[in-house]
């Protein structure tokens, strides 16, 4: 058995082995794996007894239930109006040209996946990021540079 | 002569006595009818934005006959220009689980959950361990009642009640018809209280305070204080707690840099107020109601940016289920960007708001019908800019 599907069985075991545990099992897919693999799916399908179409449609409803591959950290950026007015464009082209990479796209080693958000609820403290399922607000260029390179250290 | 804002601190405020758990023990204390008919006559209105009177909607719940029912706490707030949940749901947790059961005694619940967005997973942990103990403190007490979290996965949507409901049932986020309302067939198509965040507080403080504590604020239409969260142009973003019914030329003198041309009140789904209407405009169930966002614009910024801004985030939120929301958010989108290229002529606004009226008719739930507020207010107050 591989480690996806025992992963899948233990959180089925331990939220349920109905069609209202979907979600928690799904986000304890993304919490380990970064993103749901069709091995994951096929799987989740089989343990709560659903079609693996039916699991992709509700995976792919969310934005937060990835199905493409994912880099280990995963930085989102506020993209909404106060974010912007704040200068979420000048965060962004920083996290690019450090990263060398665009927006929705992934590092070459998979370490950072770069992606942008409908507001993270922070408007008042824009610009603002999430990276995994920390948050840092009141964001300049260099600030996120430096969060960011932390990460490369010790993530 | 307007009376002066007034700033409240009864969400926040701690004194010495305060102990959330005698608030509990309050409202334990009597029967359920009446505190259903002490919650009517406080005159609370859910302060999600819908503004249902919470003490009918318990009231409905409770008389309905199911050996299960469910209270949710909606805490997927999503909306731009709104955070006063994660606020209250990072200082004041208690006072929310208080509400919530409160809420199960009197509506015969044995479960509750709190439905909290995923961008907010930083609060589970220390949510999970003041529950923790929470939970225990209910079972000292006798009552049969548990909550619990579910977590959202980055769905604007689910901050429908019925499309939240579908989500915590693993399916995709799409609102359902209604009725039935959750009062009757909430998640799991059982009878179901779902309140904001900022309601369950409120009905502790109620219960805490006194109705007529409560009374004192806000207007005959619109009853008690409100947190607002204020963002945009402002030398003091955050939230603040504000009796309601004040008009917006305070508001405005009070927080804005003294440029403001435009208040979004509302959030993005809200109402574009430009500033020669600032002083006719009431904040609160009898003018703009609000869930709370105030975003100010000044006169430095593109009220085309602030609208294009807008319609992208609908038209990436539409859960796509209904035509006229799915198409209609597209089309407004594409349809300013034409006219602002000089591709379609400036009339062409014009049957845009046409279709904004069609969408508020047709779209099934709040997302769609609401798109044309934004859309027309800043259309119609902001046209030039909007054109050139």
């Amino acid at each position: 058995m591989s480690n996806t599907e025992l992963l899948v069985k233990e959180l089925v075991k331990q939220h349920g082995k109905t069609r209202n545990s979907l979600m928690a099992v799904l986000q304890g897919v993304v919490q380990e794996e970064r993103f749901l693999s069709e091995d994951a799916m096929i799987a989740v399908a089989r343990e709560l007894d659903l079609a693996a179409a039916d699991v992709y449609g509700t995976a792919s409803f969310y934005t937060f239930l990835d199905t493409v591959p994912r880099g280990k950290n995963i930085i989102r950026v506020c993209k909404t109006i106060t974010c912007h007015m704040k200068g979420k464009d000048e965060v962004l082209l920083a996290l690019e040209n450090m990263l060398k990479i665009k927006v929705g796209e992934t590092t070459h080693d998979k370490r950072f996946t770069l992606l942008t958000a409908n507001c993270l609820g922070w408007c008042h403290k824009g610009p603002v990021m999430l990276v995994n399922d920390e948050i840092y607000p009141e964001l300049t260029p260099q600030k996120a540079i430096e969060i960011i390179e932390e990460y490369a250290k010790h993530h | 002569m307007d009376k002066p804002i007034k700033k409240v601190d009864i969400i926040f405020e701690i004194g010495d006595d305060y102990n959330a758990l005698d608030v509990l023990d309050k409202a334990l204390a009597r029967p359920a009818d009446d505190i259903v008919l002490d919650l009517i006559d406080s005159g609370l209105k859910g302060r999600g934005g819908a503004g249902f009177l919470t003490g009918l909607k318990w009231k409905f719940t409770k008389n309905e006959d199911s050996d299960i029912k469910y209270v949710i706490c909606n805490a997927d707030e999503g909306e731009p220009g709104t955070f006063k949940d994660r606020e209250i749901l990072d200082r004041v947790p208690e006072k929310v689980f208080v509400g919530m059961a409160i809420c199960g005694y009197v509506i015969g619940a044995r479960e509750g959950y709190i439905y909290l967005r995923g961008e907010y997973n930083f609060l589970v942990k220390n949510l999970l361990n003041k529950l923790e103990t929470f939970n225990k403190q209910l079972k000292e007490r006798n009552l049969d009642f548990v909550i619990g979290i579910r977590s959202g996965s980055g769905a604007y949507v689910c901050g429908e009640e019925s499309a939240l409901f579908e989500s915590m049932e693993g399916h995709r986020g799409e609102p359902r018809n209604k009725p039935p309302y959750p009062t009757v067939a909430g998640y799991n198509k059982k009878p179901t209280v779902i309140n904001n965040v900022e309601t369950l507080v409120y009905v502790a403080m109620i219960t805490r305070l006194g109705v007529n504590r409560f009374k004192e604020l806000g207007t005959k239409d619109s009853r008690g204080s409100k947190v607002f969260s204020v963002s945009g142009d402002t030398p003091i973003p955050g939230i603040y707690e504000l009796e309601l019914g004040m008009p917006l030329s305070q508001f405005v003198d009070e927080f804005a840099d003294g440029d403001a041309k435009a208040v979004q009140v509302g959030g993005a789904s809200g109402s574009c107020v430009p500033r020669k209407k600032f002083g006719d405009t009431i904040i609160g169930f009898e003018g703009i109601p609000t869930g709370g966002s105030m975003m100010i614009f000044n006169s430095s910024r593109s009220m085309y940016n602030v609208l294009h801004d807008y319609l992208e985030f609908f038209t990436e939120e539409s859960c796509g289920q209904c035509t006229p929301c799915r198409v209609g958010c597209q089309q407004l989108l594409k349809g300013i960007e034409a006219v602002k290229r000089g591709e379609k002529p400036p009339a062409y606004l014009d049957e845009l708001k046409k279709l904004t009226a069609t969408m508020r008719i047709a779209a099934k739930c709040g997302l769609g019908q609401s798109v044309g507020n934004p859309f027309n207010s800043i259309i119609d107050n902001f046209r030039e800019e909007i054109i050139y």
